[in-house]
């Protein structure tokens, strides 16, 4: 099954209660699948630094002094700030690239979450709950902010084939369905050089859009290309810096419930993870069409990428 | 009336006593409040009392209803009315995909918009849908009526039985085995009745009925090749 929630704010007074709304939504969604949950969050903008979140199964260890060490290889300044089995890194734009190749030196068993100016992603296995106690995720403020619930058919139950996948510099996204094409798919995009790490049907997903954009298409050429080359059954939620995106497959089993307010549109599995939302008895609800792609976006002027999806 | 507070009492507290209620029983009118978007709310009645659920409900709601007349004040999520054997729901708002399905009687009212799958291995269920309904509507049904006052999506009525499809709107496409039909005065008087206890502000004259070519019934020699 897997549950999927989404909020994107239009009032930003909303902005210190994203955390809590989303836990809050995440929970509700936990029979959906209890494996694993994540949530990736859009907080403040770090002024023109990467952030760059990197989880480790021995975080006492692999975090000690990590700022510190990989400020001096890459030469120049570092911060983290750790989260339990999770830490955030901010280091100077452009330097992503040389401290992914330096992390796997001097902190091989660490693994890369999410990259990009404000996108956070945190996920680990266990209770929706758990996941988002371990990490405070209630504190966190944002202008938006996706959540996912898993329950596992195509992988291992493991932190890695969690969701939210990370596809590009603050993007990401959430899967409820499963690919049926995803072996040959994976095939295909490693030997265009794409880096996947699992056997997770949705982390194919996830690479397959950061290769459509690679190469030239913005995330709604990606997304509508997505309803022909994936075969199987979707609901995907994408997160980027300024908005978020929704698009299912066409034959739509796989449930979603969207509500827009003045203040907020939200995405839900099921109406059920929208109830306590504020004004939810006077928001504007529907279901998604099928092969059909939602997009929406804090910027005015929308960049390319956005106003194509 | 009698009132049950869902999120104070919970679900199976509900369903046990509205299940428990008999054909003789004097409590005949119940208001369910804070449904909150739960799943199975009334589900598996069969006396002819009279429920009212005051919000949005989840999935399965009214399922395998029998005699009762439930009542949704909002919207329902997948599988309203599923496998329904008589009496009525009515839902005021939109439902999610496969309303009705593998219905054996009664009438589903759904006075906003269905999505897919609606009508799904219908058996002999009437549903009426005052707007629109989605892709794959009445994939193989077999008895009873749908009455859709707006459009229908892709693929309607595929691979029909016997099943009676009324639309006023347009039909994105038909399914396959599905074709048009001539409408005839005993359509016009089923579909006259439907509207009518529907409470839908439409004339049967408006309407185009679908139906089965009856071609997929029985294997063909020359599609041999086909398969």
């Amino acid at each position: 099954m897997c549950g999927i929630v989404g909020l994107f704010l239009k009032d930003q007074s909303l902005a210190p209660q994203l955390g809590n709304m989303l836990t809050d939504m995440l929970i509700t969604m936990t029979d959906r699948g209890p494996d694993s949950a994540g949530i990736a969050i859009y907080g403040e903008e770090s002024g023109g630094k990467t952030k760059v979140t990197l989880q480790s199964p021995n975080p006492k260890d692999d975090f000690a002094g990590l700022a510190e060490e990989l400020g001096q290889h890459l030469g120049v300044a570092v911060s983290q700030t750790d989260n339990d089995t999770h830490t955030v890194l901010d280091i100077p734009a452009g330097q992503f690239e040389a401290a992914r190749a330096a992390l796997a030196e001097i902190r091989p068993s660490v693994r890369i979450m999410s990259r990009g100016e404000m996108l956070e992603i945190y996920k680990e296995v266990g209770l929706p709950k758990d996941v988002a106690a371990r990490f405070d995720i209630s504190s966190m403020s944002g202008t938006h902010g996706i959540g996912h619930t898993r329950m596992a058919t195509e992988s291992a139950v493991t932190t890695m084939g969690a969701h939210p996948f990370n596809t590009g510099p603050d993007q990401c996204l959430v899967h409820n369905g499963s690919l049926s094409n995803h072996n040959s798919l994976r095939r295909k995009l490693r030997r265009e050089g794409v880096v996947i790490q699992t056997e997770n049907d949705t982390e194919v997903g996830a690479a397959y859009l950061t290769w459509k954009m690679m190469n030239g298409a913005t995330l709604g050429e990606a997304l509508e290309s997505s309803l022909e080359d994936l075969d199987g059954f979707f609901t995907f939620v994408v997160g980027t810096k300024d908005g978020f995106g929704v698009v299912r497959d066409p034959i739509a089993c796989k449930p979603a419930v969207m509500a827009e307010t003045d203040q907020y549109v939200a995405f839900g599995s099921e109406y059920r993870a929208l109830v306590n939302l504020p004004g939810i008895e006077d928001a504007r609800i529907w279901e998604p069409e099928p092969a059909t792609v939602y997009f929406w976006s804090h910027n005015d002027s929308p960049t390319t990428t956005e106003k194509a999806a | 009336m009698q009132t049950y507070d869902l999120e104070a009492n919970g679900l199976r507290g509900l369903n046990a006593t509205l299940q428990s209620q008999s054909t003789e029983t004097n409590q005949t009118s119940w208001e369910v409040v804070n449904p909150k978007g739960s799943h199975a709310i009334a589900v598996g009645l069969d006396a002819p009392i009279e429920v009212t659920v005051k919000g949005s409900t989840g999935y399965y709601c009214a399922g395998m209803n029998q005699q009762a007349t439930v009542k949704v004040e909002g919207s329902v999520g997948p599988g309203v009315a599923e496998n329904m054997m008589s009496g009525q729901v009515i839902v005021d708002g939109d439902a999610s995909q496969y309303a009705g399905a593998t219905g054996h009687g009664g009438l589903l009212v759904i006075k906003g918009n269905a999505s897919s799958r609606c009508g799904i291995s219908m058996k002999g269920i009437d549903i009426v849908v005052h707007g629109n309904i989605g892709h794959m509507s009445a994939f193989m049904a077999q008895a009873g009526n749908l009455v859709v006052c707006g459009d229908a999506g892709d693929a309607l009525g595929d691979s029909l039985y016997e099943a009676r499809l009324f639309v006023r709107g347009s039909v994105k496409s038909l399914g396959a085995d599905c074709v048009e039909k001539e409408m005839r005065p005993e359509h016009l008087e089923i579909l006259k009745d439907l509207l009518d206890r529907a409470g839908a502000d439409a004339s049967p004259e408006e309407f185009k009925r679908y139906g089965s070519a009856r071609q997929l019934y029985n294997f063909d020699i020359d599609n041999s090749a086909a398969y």
